[in-house]
């Protein structure tokens, strides 16, 4: 028959807790070396990436140029009344990108308009996450009536087409930048939702929620101690592509000149004046800076 | 603990014009009337097949799902009175070690979990040192940094063991808590529970589809089928001298040397939103197969009238007419 | 004449950390109509055997040694020759097969496929032997235009063993063919690959970690660890009296019911399996073996010959360290005096 395995003798008493390995000594301290820890792996893997990196560069360039601002061209050359160059002008050395029709560098104008753009993107991707995390959370983890309530609404704001609505509101609302952040906000938070809610559905089910639920967690624990850190991820790739589109959004806004800022600065506003300016037949630049942003800004995604 | 009459079901989703139709959702009845009763320090194992609902009423048992009918009561009191006390003193093992553990939490951040959320004072790090020593991770402070991907499966195991330990539970519901891991770590595992047993006075509750684990390490095994326990009694009698044709057959056909040549059952248990009528085992007995509940004269019984436990002797209950006759399967 | 003769088979994978030696040296034979059992735990390198007969691994895999299906070397077949030899001559069960069906595509259909692509019928006549497949393994043929989703557990392996069955090969390797499924289920599959081995006079590799389950199906047996076949012999024979520590430990923690040794005394394997990647020196279970001693950290052992037909890996079984040991056990310094290592 079949022989029985010798049990090794049972194993000692615990030793007395000491301090022989090397451990932080309060559990602040092990959280805190964790999340550097963690931090840093994640970078050390993006940096991996050529193309994430590329994208990041980028991405900082452009930023360091709007906060730079005052420092690369001077604030006067905005106005109308400092312009001293020829009007429409094609590129030269000293107006590297030429001038509009009033006189003004271009290239000044992107510098400035950066400013706004980047600024509106970043503000309008803030609001559309947390709006869109929030319901995303709220629907996928409760279920039920409030999850159908909360998607029927989400559905309603994924169905508004952005033109219209920007043009309407901007009439309606006093014209300011507070409002076009506002649009593009409103109207890109749902598909936030519905991709967080989705991945919220999927991390109600794992073991590790229930375990914790198991433990006697509540609502709140389990939405911000399990839940939400792992679709942090997913929210944060998310993120990237929405300050593209925001930025995108802003740029259509300011050439239909639904972005009021006086003198016409943003990408979007200059390309505008060229069609009614005699722009079929100069060199002069239009909006083209800012897909470049965009771009680069997919670029981390992609890498994520 | 003691749970009388359990019943858990699950509705099943209605497209909106199906109800408009007038159509009733299928229901599952998951578990259909359990009574079972637990004394302080034994081991029970909740045994059969996927689908028998065996699981389901683990989870009721914890909590973690409404009956919509019958009691649960831990020392004579309503379990659903104060479940956050309750919660303390009944803490759950789950099957899949991997998935019970956040991957971005480390191993101290999980066992020291549930302290957090109970709010238990105390030195916090010596609670966790002790509850992971206890659970067979030494020196447990050596795991205090690592995150569950650099564990083995094992491992992970313990440290959902000393998740559990932490808060100096009585009694641990246990979900298949080995059939995940390999083979020759499983009997570690098991030793572990069985030494927690013995040293801590633990009452486990043992939830598994193995009839050679429940031969291993349980005191009384019940055997579920179909929501109902069909089978509840001492180790040594049920898994030995089973009484339940059903019993009989999970036996019949665990591998052995030379075997083989034993009857199987046909087909697979029914769907629980399908319930036979009668006895619900009665479409793939054996006994009535045979011709032989006929021949006893309770086939019209067999299928026709639903039926509880009968005892059979002491502590040994089953649910079958041949008992009635004094019969064997 | 043997249908399969594996040589000095070794695996290993290119993984970003490094080769990963899967398989390291293993070699069987297995004759026609016999049932081979491949029993091992995670990380032994069994699942890869099978993929490596067929040539099935990803590429860039390491693969060396002689695979003879019938005296061809399947690991230098030209692709064409490949292609012509997978499913006529050797197929698979996978493991998790329940999943490898097509939920978009009738089970005829997929059960057809491999004979239309081996062009040995047309299309229409494959359905009907697809038909004649899903009776052999006890499924109405009705069910040929069922989905996937449309059957249960047990019956969508009974279609995946059909599959196997399609172009009537003499060797058929199922990996963990079982394993997600209920005893019962489970029972009812086992005995339906029996009679079709016998009917058909099927060669067999069974894989699983589930060693009872092997000694009720095979004939002989084979044990991994860590990428090596460290003990083989007869079925039962190997089971009720494993000579190396590993399979004694294997086979306890499937008890027999009723046996009162293993009432309360659960035992198992203190430590895990080792990763691939990471093996002791020495013989690989020595970190985990209760009968360790002196030499087993150092020496690698060969299969030694226990009986006839039966072999084992473990440097207990050597004759000569057989004594050592029982030195070693009285005098704690034996081991100083131990002779310079040859072959073991």
């Amino acid at each position: 028959m079949k022989p029985t395995i010798e049990r090794p003798a049972p194993a000692p008493e615990p030793e007395p807790l000491g301090d022989q390995v090397k451990l932080p000594k309060s559990v602040k301290a092990i959280a805190r070396t964790r999340r550097k820890e963690a931090a840093l792996r994640t970078w050390r893997q993006y940096r991996k990436s050529k193309m994430g990196m590329a994208g990041l560069g980028i991405l900082i360039f452009f930023v360091l140029v709007a906060i730079f601002a005052p420092v690369l061209a001077s604030r006067c050359e905005l106005s109308p009344t400092c312009a001293s160059g020829p009007i429409l002008s094609p590129p030269s050395w000293q107006y590297p990108l030429g001038t509009d029709d009033l006189g003004r560098s271009v290239l000044a104008l992107v510098i400035w308009g950066s400013r706004i753009s980047i600024a509106v993107g970043l503000a309008a991707t803030l609001i559309t996450v947390v709006i869109g995390t929030s319901f995303g959370l709220a629907a996928g983890y409760y279920g039920g009536w409030r999850e159908s309530a909360l998607m029927r609404v989400t559905d309603w704001f994924l169905v508004i087409p952005f033109l219209p609505l920007a043009i309407v509101l901007s009439v309606i609302l006093t014209p300011s930048l507070t409002t076009v952040i506002l649009v593009i906000g409103i109207t890109s938070w749902a598909s936030t939702a519905r991709v967080v809610r989705a991945q919220v559905l999927s991390l109600k089910t794992r073991t590790y929620v229930e375990r914790s639920r198991a433990l006697g967690a509540s609502h709140w624990h389990l939405m911000s101690r399990h839940i939400l850190p792992n679709v942090g991820p997913l929210i944060f790739a998310n993120t990237v592509l929405i300050v593209a589109v925001a930025i995108l959004s802003e740029t259509t806004l300011s050439f239909l000149n639904l972005v009021p800022t006086p003198p016409r600065t943003s990408p979007g506003a200059r390309s505008s004046n060229s069609p009614s300016g005699a722009a079929p037949r100069s060199r002069t630049i239009g909006g083209g800076s800012f897909p470049p942003v965009s771009r680069s800004s997919s670029w981390c995604w992609r890498s994520r | 603990m003691e749970v009388r009459d359990l019943h858990v079901s699950f509705t099943g989703r209605l497209g909106l014009g199906a109800g408009l139709v007038g159509k009733k959702a299928a229901v599952a009845r998951a578990v259909d009337g359990v009574s079972l009763s637990l004394q302080k320090g034994e081991v029970l194992a909740l045994a059969g097949e996927s689908g028998c609902g065996k699981t389901t009423a683990a989870r009721a048992i914890m909590g973690l799902e409404r009956p919509h009918r019958g009691e649960i009561l831990y020392e004579d009191e309503p379990i659903w009175k104060d479940l956050r006390a309750y919660r303390r003193k009944v803490q759950m093992v789950f099957q899949d070690p991997t998935g019970a553990l956040n991957p971005r939490e480390t191993v101290y951040e999980s066992v020291a979990e549930g302290l957090r959320i109970h709010r238990v004072p105390g030195d916090e790090r010596t609670q966790v040192a002790k509850a992971l020593s206890s659970a067979g991770m030494r020196p447990p402070e050596r795991f205090f940094l690592n995150y569950p991907h650099e564990l083995s499966g094992g491992q992970r195991q313990r440290v959902v063991i000393a998740g559990a330990l932490v808060l100096e539970p009585h009694m641990i519901v246990a979900d298949e808590p080995v059939s995940n891991l390999d083979a020759s770590v499983r009997g570690e595992i098991l030793a572990l529970l069985m030494d927690l047993r013995r040293r801590l006075g633990l009452t486990i509750l043992i939830v598994t589809h193995d009839l050679g684990l429940a031969w291993m390490v349980a005191d009384r095994v019940a055997v579920m089928y179909l929501g109902r326990v069909v089978e509840i009694g001492p180790a040594e009698d049920v898994l030995v001298h089973p009484k339940h044709p059903y019993t009989k057959a999970l036996l019949d056909v665990v591998p052995e040397v030379g075997g083989g040549g034993r009857p199987i059952l046909k087909g697979e248990p029914p769907d629980p939103t399908r319930i036979p009528a009668g006895c619900r085992f009665h479409p793939r007995c054996p006994v009535v197969a045979s011709g032989r509940a006929e021949r006893l004269g309770i086939l019209g019984r067999c299928t026709g009238e639903d039926l509880g436990l009968e005892q059979k002797a002491p502590g040994h209950q089953v649910a079958c007419y041949l008992t009635e006759l004094g019969e064997e399967p | 004449m043997s249908l399969l003769s594996v040589d000095e088979l070794q695996v290993t994978y290119r993984t970003q950390g490094g080769p990963v030696p899967a398989v390291r040296g293993v070699a069987f034979e297995l004759a026609r109509g016999e049932v081979l059992g491949l029993a091992g735990e995670s990380g032994c390198g069994k699942s890869t055997i099978a993929g490596a007969i067929l040539r099935l691994l990803p590429k860039g895999t390491d693969v060396s040694g002689r695979v003879l299906l019938d005296d061809q070397n399947v690991l230098e077949l030209k692709p064409g020759k490949l292609r012509a030899v997978r499913w006529t001559e050797a197929s698979i069960v996978f493991q998790g097969a329940m999943h490898a069906l097509n939920p978009v595509q009738r089970i005829g259909d997929q059960i057809a496929e491999p004979i239309i692509l081996h062009g040995q019928a047309g299309e229409r006549e494959a359905l009907v032997r697809a038909g004649s497949l899903l009776e052999q393994v006890g499924l109405p043929a009705r069910r040929l235009r069922d989905y996937p989703h449309e059957l249960s557990g047990g019956q969508r392996q009974r279609v995946m063993i059909a599959m196997a069955l399609a172009c009537s090969p003499r060797l058929i390797i199922a990996d963990e063919p079982t394993t997600a499924l209920d005893v019962m289920v489970q029972a009812q599959v086992l005995r339906l690959l029996k009679e079709l081995q016998r009917e058909l006079g099927l060669a067999m590799i069974f894989i699983t970690h589930d060693l009872s389950v092997l000694v009720e199906t095979c004939d002989r047996l084979a044990v991994m660890y860590a990428g090596r076949i460290i003990e083989e012999g007869a079925a039962d024979t190997v089971f009720r009296q494993p000579a190396h520590p590993y399979t004694r430990a294997l086979s306890a923690a499937f008890p027999e019911i009723g046996d009162a040794r293993f009432r309360m005394h659960p035992a198992g394997l203190p430590g895990d399996p080792p990763y691939p990647a990471d093996l002791p020196s020495g013989c690989t279970f020595h970190p985990r073996c209760p009968d360790a001693f002196g030499p087993c950290s150092t020496v690698d052992p060969p299969l030694f010959d226990v009986s006839p037909g039966r072999r084992a890996a473990c440097l207990l079984l050597d004759a000569g360290r057989a004594s050592l040991r029982a030195a070693a056990r009285t005098d704690d310094h034996a081991d100083d005096d131990l002779p310079a290592e040859g072959q073991g």
